[in-house]
C-alpha cells in the first residue's frame, strides 16, 4: 500500500500509545472498582482513608466530664441535661487537631445571645411537634435588650432567678 | 438445492441457537462466587433515622455539622438543614428553611422567599413541624452514576463519598440528586455533600449532628445489626423514605413523615 495512505494511521497508533503511556502515570495505583462495582463503586481507594483523617471538633459532654465535674453534675439534674456541652460552648476540637485543653487553645467562647435560648424558648405552638412542649418567651416583651442568663441560670434553669 | 426438509430443520435449529441467553452458556467460578457471597457479608450498612415528633426546630444539628465539616459558616451552603412545614386550616402549605435553620427558628413568620413573609396566626395551623434532611446514602446513587470521572463513589459500608483530589467540578451529580443534598464547596470549589461523618462513624463515633441534638430526634445506626437501636426501631415501627418512587433506595428514615414533605 503506499505511504501517504499508511502514514495516518502510523500516526493514531502513536497518539494511542501515548495516552496509555500518560494513563500508566496519571492515574493513581488503588484507583479501580471497588467493592460496590463499576457502576457505583469506580474510585481512588485511597480517599477513603482520606476522608477517615478528618479532624474531629465536636468531642461530645463525656469529654468535658473530668475536669468540669461540678458543671457536669450540676446540669445533669436539671431539664437541660439533654443539651450537649458543646451547643453552646462551641466545639472543643479545630480545624487544625487542636483540642481544648491543650494550652495553645483559647478558652472556648461561650454562646450566651438571646437567639441562642430562643432555638427552643421561643414559643411555637405547632402541633405534632415537641417544639409545642417547650415553655417559651415573647423575645419583644419579655426584657429585652438583657441577656437570659443574666436571671436565668442556663446550667439549673429551675433553681429560680439570681 | 437446499430441500425443504433441511431447510426447515436449519431454521427451526437457529431459532432455538439464538434463543439461548448468553448468561446460560457462562459456566461459574466456585471462587467468584464464594466472593460474591463473603462481600455481602460486609459487617456495617450506615442507615439514619429521624423522628420528626422529637425534632423542635433548634438548628443545633446544623451548626454543629457546618462547624465539624468545615463548611464555611456565613455561606449560604450546607450539608444538613431543617425544614418547617406548617399546614394551614383552608389547605394551604407553607414552607421555609431559613440558612439552613442555622440559627433555628425564632420567630413564627415564615420566609416564602419570593413569595413575601407569611404570618400565620396560632389559630390558623392545623399541623405543623419541623424535618431535618440530609443525604440518604441511597442504595441506587443517582448522583454517583452520572460521575464521569470516578470522583463520588459509594463505599463498601454505603456512604456516597466525594474524591476533593479527583472532582472535576462538572456539576453533574449536584443535578442528579433528587433531594438537593449536594452543593460546591465554597473553598475547594468540588462537590460537597453530607458523609454521615465518614470520619466519626469509623472511629465509633455518632456524627455531628447526631451527638448535638438535645431531643434524639437523630440517631444513626448499622442496619447489618440486627441489635442496633435503629434496626429496632426500622422493624418495630412505621417509618417512611423521600421520594421512594425515584428507586434510589434511599437509607434517611423517618417516623413521622407527611405526604407534605419532599
Amino acid at each position: 500500500m503506499k505511504n501517504h495512505v499508511l502514514r495516518p494511521l502510523f500516526v493514531v497508533l502513536g497518539m494511542v500509545a501515548l495516552i496509555l503511556i500518560a494513563r500508566m502515570f496519571i492515574v493513581p495505583r488503588d484507583f479501580g472498582i471497588g467493592d460496590r462495582g463499576y457502576m457505583y463503586g469506580w474510585h481512588r481507594r485511597g480517599n477513603e482513608e482520606d476522608w477517615k483523617k478528618f479532624k474531629v471538633k465536636y468531642m461530645g459532654k463525656e469529654y468535658c466530664k473530668d475536669c468540669h465535674t461540678d458543671k457536669y453534675d450540676s446540669i445533669n439534674k436539671t431539664p437541660h441535661h439533654i443539651i450537649p456541652c458543646e451547643d453552646c460552648h462551641g466545639p472543643a476540637g479545630t480545624p487544625e487537631g487542636i483540642v481544648h485543653y491543650d494550652e495553645k487553645l483559647p478558652k472556648l467562647p461561650i454562646d450566651k445571645s438571646r437567639a441562642q435560648c430562643l432555638r427552643c424558648h421561643f414559643p411555637l405552638p405547632y402541633p405534632t411537634s415537641f417544639r409545642s412542649k417547650i415553655r417559651g418567651i415573647d423575645p419583644d416583651k419579655h426584657n429585652p435588650d438583657i441577656e437570659c442568663s443574666t436571671c436565668h441560670n442556663p446550667h439549673n434553669p429551675m433553681e429560680g432567678l439570681r | 438445492m437446499i430441500s425443504r426438509r433441511k431447510f426447515l430443520k436449519n431454521a427451526a435449529l437457529g431459532i432455538a441457537g439464538m434463543s439461548i441467553p448468553l448468561a446460560a452458556l457462562e459456566i461459574i467460578d466456585p471462587k467468584k462466587l464464594f466472593a460474591e457471597v463473603a462481600a455481602d457479608k460486609a459487617a456495617v450498612r450506615w442507615a439514619f433515622l429521624v423522628d420528626t415528633y422529637k425534632c423542635v426546630g433548634c438548628g443545633m444539628c446544623v451548626k454543629a455539622c457546618k462547624l465539624e465539616n468545615e463548611i464555611p459558616y456565613d455561606a449560604n451552603v450546607t450539608r444538613t438543614w431543617v425544614e418547617r412545614y406548617v399546614l394551614t386550616k383552608t389547605g394551604k402549605l407553607y414552607a421555609d428553611t431559613p440558612k439552613g435553620a442555622r440559627d433555628g427558628f425564632t420567630t413564627a413568620k415564615i420566609d416564602e422567599n419570593a413569595d413575601g413573609i407569611k404570618d400565620i396566626s396560632k389559630e390558623g395551623i392545623e399541623k405543623a413541624f419541623f424535618v431535618p434532611k440530609l443525604c440518604n446514602q441511597c442504595d441506587n446513587p443517582p448522583c454517583v452514576q452520572v460521575c464521569p470521572v470516578g470522583a463520588t463513589y459509594q463505599a463498601p459500608d454505603g456512604v456516597v463519598l466525594v474524591d476533593r483530589t479527583w472532582c472535576i467540578g462538572c456539576g453533574y451529580c449536584i443535578m442528579g440528586c433528587p433531594y438537593g443534598v449536594r452543593f460546591f464547596h465554597p473553598v475547594y470549589h468540588t462537590a460537597e455533600k453530607c458523609n454521615f461523618c465518614y470520619h466519626r462513624i469509623t472511629k465509633g463515633l455518632k456524627t455531628a449532628c447526631v451527638q448535638a441534638c438535645p431531643f434524639g430526634a437523630r440517631q444513626i445506626g448499622n442496619i447489618k445489626d440486627p441489635n442496633d437501636p435503629v434496626t429496632i426501631t426500622m422493624r418495630t415501627q412505621r417509618v417512611g423514605v423521600l421520594k421512594s418512587e425515584y428507586g434510589t433506595k434511599p437509607q434517611v428514615y423517618y417516623i413521622g413523615l407527611d405526604e407534605e414533605v419532599r
